[in-house]
């Protein structure tokens, strides 16, 4: 095989990539923030005593965790509008990918709820606090704390799933790469950078939330 | 004369169909302190936890300083008081649990804090300096900074009855405090409650240390099947049991 690697139009563009790989990252970081407050609400349903918000919640978690993401991303942005719905596709993006998380989110925090122990809500109760009160300084608190791993799993599998908006032209990473792509018929230099651009960041995002994990964990 | 600390009358509690409080009659003036012994099931854990309505009840009276709690009585009909109102007289009991619950994501001064901040309506200064003063009191001043983890079972569990006793309230409740201890440490929490019961806290304490039940209450109870088995003042119980049962229960707590 002699094939002559010539990567100068992906550096003439590289600046590009860069943008699309911030604009990725900046996409997962507000879908995941709003994606946390779903989940949390959630988890709180899949645990209500009231069977008609038990049985919403649950079938919100199954029904977005049984549909492929590309397929939700091309529902609310393309099916959304015929139903009076207008979103930008960032907007649609965002939406979209915070609906998703929320799913998968209500999951490790429902695991991390009941897996506290029942002692730290009613020491709160016992010192007269209410039961909302008691869920914001101690069972959340706590319970997030314990979760952080998984919640830095699901972060990166979101930043991932990010390259899924070039699907509606979001100019992020992938989308740039295809245009590099189509423009210079350079396909094994652009996704060969493009790869590498997604392990580098995976790698460092990985690296700050190991930080960040050890110094919010719970000292022992 | 004023109404008794804590009064209890005919309470009746199940789970399910499984009866486990039988018809309870309790009352305690300031200063008190009784302490509850009886084997393993035999209800004493759920009488504490209606006294401060961790666990509601079917049947009966529980009132703190005059006031029923968890219900209110209208026409013969009773219902649940609101979740606020049910808050705040949780906090005119204070209560240490078998396994401290302490508050794992914060330091020993701020699990003592934070019921002073926000149930108290104090400032932080003003909580910190309460929760010092108690934390001093349990000899937990030196490691305020400490998280739970990081404090033996004894540690946590004075820095636990420091939080309670903090929020200054009518009536202490201990359940089983040392039971989850290793031997050599029950002797440093065991000391803390004399210390209270000597500065006149009025407390009502599950335990298995007889000896300890003995020299601390002035009245102890013997629980059995839900229901008071015998009761009266230490002397007389231990020494003088009247009832076969609980002769058998003294034998075997080694007393
Ligand atoms: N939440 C609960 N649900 C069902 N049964 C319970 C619950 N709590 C306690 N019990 C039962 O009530 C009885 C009394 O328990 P408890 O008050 O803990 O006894 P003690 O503290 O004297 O050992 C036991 O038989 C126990 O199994
Ligand atoms: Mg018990």
């Amino acid at each position: 095989m002699d094939y002559n690697f010539n990567f100068a139009a992906v550096w003439r563009d590289f600046d590009l990539l860069l943008v699309g790989l911030w604009l990725g990252f900046v996409l997962a970081v507000i879908s995941i923030a709003i994606g946390c407050l779903i989940g949390l609400l959630v988890a709180f349903g899949m645990l209500s005593k009231n069977k008609a918000i038990r049985w919403t919640s649950a079938s919100y978690v199954s029904a977005i965790r049984n549909t492929p993401i590309l397929v939700l991303i091309l529902f609310t942005y393309f099916a959304l509008p015929q139903l009076g719905i207008r979103l930008g596709k960032i907007e649609s993006f965002i939406a979209t990918l915070s609906i998703y998380s929320g799913a998968y989110l209500t999951e490790v925090f429902r695991a991390g709820l009941v897996s506290l122990p029942t002692g730290l809500r009613e020491a709160g109760l016992s010192i007269g606090l209410t039961e909302f009160r008691t869920k914001l300084y101690l069972t959340i608190p706590v319970m997030f704390r314990n979760v952080l791993p998984s919640l830095s799993n699901n972060f990166i599998s979101l930043f991932k799933d990010t390259s899924l908006a070039a699907a509606i032209a979001v100019p992020e990473l992938t989308f740039y790469a295809r245009k590099i792509n189509v423009e210079s018929f350079r396909v094994i230099e652009t996704w060969m950078v493009v790869s590498m651009l997604y392990v580098a960041a995976c790698y460092i995002i990985a690296a700050v939330l190991r930080q960040v994990e050890t110094r919010l964990a719970i000292p022992r | 004369m004023s109404s008794p600390i804590l009064e209890i009358q005919n309470l009746h509690k199940r789970f399910g169909k499984f009866e486990v409080l039988k018809g309870i009659n309790l009352t305690m003036q300031q200063g008190d302190v009784i302490s509850l012994i009886g084997s393993s099931g035999s209800g004493k854990t759920t009488l504490l936890r209606c006294v401060n309505f961790l666990e509601d009840y079917e049947v009966g009276l529980v009132a703190v300083a005059g006031e029923q709690i968890g219900y209110v009585e209208k026409n013969g009909k009773r219902t649940r008081l609101s979740e606020k109102k049910i808050a705040r007289q949780r906090a005119m009991t204070g209560m240490a649990f078998q396994h401290f619950n302490l508050f794992p994501h914060m330091t020993a001064i701020r699990n003592v804090m934070l019921g002073l901040i926000k149930t108290r309506g104090m400032s932080k200064d003003e909580a910190r300096s309460v929760a010092e003063k108690w934390l001093e009191r349990v000899g937990m001043l030196d490691r305020r900074d400490h998280f739970p983890g990081q404090l033996s079972g004894g540690q946590q569990q004075r820095v636990a009855i420091a939080r309670a006793i903090a929020m200054n309230p009518q009536l202490m409740l201990f359940d089983e405090v040392t039971s989850a201890l290793d031997p050599e440490l029950v002797n440093e929490v065991l000391e803390v409650i004399l210390d209270l019961a000597k500065d006149g806290m009025t407390m009502l304490l599950v335990t298995h240390e007889m000896q300890f039940a003995h020299d601390v209450s002035n009245k102890v109870i013997f629980m059995h099947d839900g229901k008071i088995g015998e009761e009266g003042p230490p002397k007389q119980l231990f020494k003088k049991p009247k009832s076969d049962r609980l002769a058998t229960f003294l034998k075997n707590s080694k007393f």
